[in-house]
């Protein structure tokens, strides 16, 4: 049973039926089944490594159109990413980007990196709450809150509570829009999300345990930056919109988050396997006195997602000098706020743990299978070929006693068995 | 009729950066079996502690888990240099790590202690000079 709406997919007229995306995929979601690959949406963690490594472009990131977006709505709010300002090469102000989001159709633009600074400072009064378990873990990557309920359960608690920038984002631009235009209906309003990454996608798309998304339609990077190219060589000054600082733009690469909570005792990890690592050493117990850590599922963090279009490292040096002459932050708690967290910009519910790799759900029947799979497993050549259509050797074979997958299809085990009735007619031949 | 998963690990003890890894080995095949969380983080710990002290102490060893419908065995066994004393070996803080170990974080004298804790039995048998076996349960 699977309900949960993924945002990366197949086409399968590009697909060649190629090991490339087997090859990659960190939780051995995909198949080449009848000469293409196959995803496997239990699996699925919409991490948009099969997109970017895929040399035939037939994996995709589904998003909504922007142009649609701009003429279905009758007031549109663009939230743009803190990574959309590392795109362009050049850039001196991030307020050119949002004055060309206002000219290529949104009617407003509340900073993604804006909300990240009032997350950096509640972040600091949660980690002095008492009761919680540490070291925390970021709930901004929506990759890494998927991979830690599918494969991490008993790490569940350590995640923040705290919404990520892109909800509080929403939750603000909603309400100004609400004070300011008290005369739109709700359909007429579009909070949309301006997205380095599928994953986003996906967690508006289902929310997060009990967390239903205030983002209405999400647009890609991808799609905005070329509209943006041709409306931003105006040479009239922008409006001066930006209201973010050092920490806020931070927030796009590896490491910001982190050095916001202003207070050494932090991790910061980025790409799927090193977060595979780290989670695995933290389930171990063996990671101590770390107070938070930070984990991207992108290479370099949200600079990396699939659906940017700037090599990460080239984003990340751009906003390194866009950032340099910010003050630090323009984002504060005022009065009572200072050391309490709205209940709303909390979630409440973590997901429940579903366990993807369980072999059967009687343990006996467990048992029976993973001894089967060990001796097949012992019979197949081990060199990970994937011409069977599996990732390697103990993938396949464990397909195959979970039923999913023919013996038979073992190449290399199907040649030895040809040579060897050769070799054998051969020899009889002679006698 | 009830099966036997029986998992063989080569522990190195040459290199101390792949220390830890027969544990994360374990951990996946649990899961695989549906054993409950509280379970495996129980077996890991007390895998991960017995791996780190093979590698520490005695240059690398052997470790077998066997999975039953009952019970998880974790079976250690190496031709170290031995526990002259167990008893003060099990006390928590007592360490005979050497200096460069412990720079890094391990050898606080939790090994023992963490295996005792996180398993429902343990024996340890050992000979200085000869080695040490470890056989910890942990009942499902």
């Amino acid at each position: 049973m699977n309900t949960y709406e993924h945002s990366v997919s197949l086409d399968i007229s590009h697909c060649t039926g190629c090991t490339t995306c087997l090859k990659h995929c960190p939780t051995e979601a995909i198949r080449i089944r009848n000469g293409h690959a196959e995803i496997n949406p239990n699996r699925c963690i919409d991490c948009g490594v099969c997109i970017r490594n895929c040399p035939n472009k037939a994996k995709k990131a589904t998003y909504s159109k922007l142009d649609r977006v701009l003429k279905q709505y009758k007031w549109k709010v663009a939230l743009p990413a803190p990574t959309l300002y590392g795109q362009f090469e050049g850039l001196e102000d991030v307020d050119y980007v949002l004055q060309g989001l206002l000219d290529i159709g949104f009617d407003d633009v509340v900073e993604v990196a804006q909300a990240a600074e009032l997350v950096s400072a509640y972040t600091r009064i949660y980690l002095k709450t008492e009761g919680i378990v540490k070291p925390v873990i970021s709930s901004a990557c929506p990759v890494v809150l998927r991979l830690i309920s599918l494969r991490y359960p008993t790490l569940k608690e350590h995640i923040m509570q705290l919404l990520p920038p892109m909800e509080i984002a929403a939750q603000l631009a909603r309400q100004k829009t609400r004070r300011e235009h008290p005369e739109l209906k709700e359909e007429d309003i579009c909070i949309c999300f301006i997205s380095p990454c599928p994953a986003k996608v996906s967690y508006v798309r289902n929310g997060f345990g009990d967390y239903k998304s205030q983002v209405d339609e999400v647009v890609s990077i991808s799609d905005v930056y070329f509209s943006l190219l041709n409306v931003m060589r105006r040479e009239k000054a922008p409006l001066p919109i930006s209201h973010s600082g050092m920490i806020g733009i931070s927030w796009a690469t590896s490491g910001g988050e982190s050095s916001a909570i202003f207070n050494d005792k932090y991790l910061a990890a980025d790409g799927i396997e090193n977060v595979n690592r780290v989670l695995d050493q933290l389930e171990n117990g063996n990671i101590s006195s770390l107070e938070f850590i930070e984990l991207n599922a992108c290479p370099g963090g949200c600079v990396g997602g699939a659906m940017a279009v700037e090599n990460p490292f080239v984003a990340k040096a751009r906003l390194q000098t866009l950032r340099r002459y910010l003050p630090v932050s323009q984002n504060f708690l005022e009065g009572e706020n200072r050391d309490y967290i709205p209940g709303g910009y909390l979630f409440e519910k973590l997901p429940t743990y579903r366990p993807i790799q369980r072999l059967s759900d009687n343990f006996g029947e467990s048992l029976r299978m993973m001894s089967d799979i060990q001796k097949l497993r012992a019979e197949l050549p081990g060199i990970d070929c994937g011409a069977c259509g599996a990732p390697n050797c103990r993938a396949f074979a464990e397909d195959v006693i979970r039923g999913n997958a023919d013996r038979e299809g073992c190449v290399v085990q199907q040649q030895r068995k040809l040579e060897e009735q050769l070799s054998q007619r051969q020899n009889g031949e002679e006698i | 009729m009830s099966e036997t998963v029986r998992l063989y690990f080569d522990v190195d003890g040459e290199d101390f950066t792949s220390a830890g890894q027969a544990s994360v080995q374990v951990k996946k095949s649990l899961r695989q079996l549906g054993i409950p969380p509280e379970i495996i983080r129980k077996v890991s710990i007390a895998m991960y502690e017995g791996e780190i002290n093979m590698v520490i102490h005695a240059g690398g060893g052997k470790a077998e888990v066997l999975i039953c419908e009952d019970c998880i065995e974790i079976h250690l066994w190496d031709s170290g240099p031995g526990i002259a004393n167990i008893e003060q070996a099990m006390q928590e803080g007592f360490s005979t790590a050497p200096d460069a170990i412990r720079s890094l974080g391990f050898g606080a004298g939790m090994g023992l202690p963490n295996m005792k804790r996180y398993t429902d039995e343990m024996k340890i048998e050992s000979e200085p000079g000869k080695g040490t076996d470890i056989t910890m349960r942990v009942y499902l």
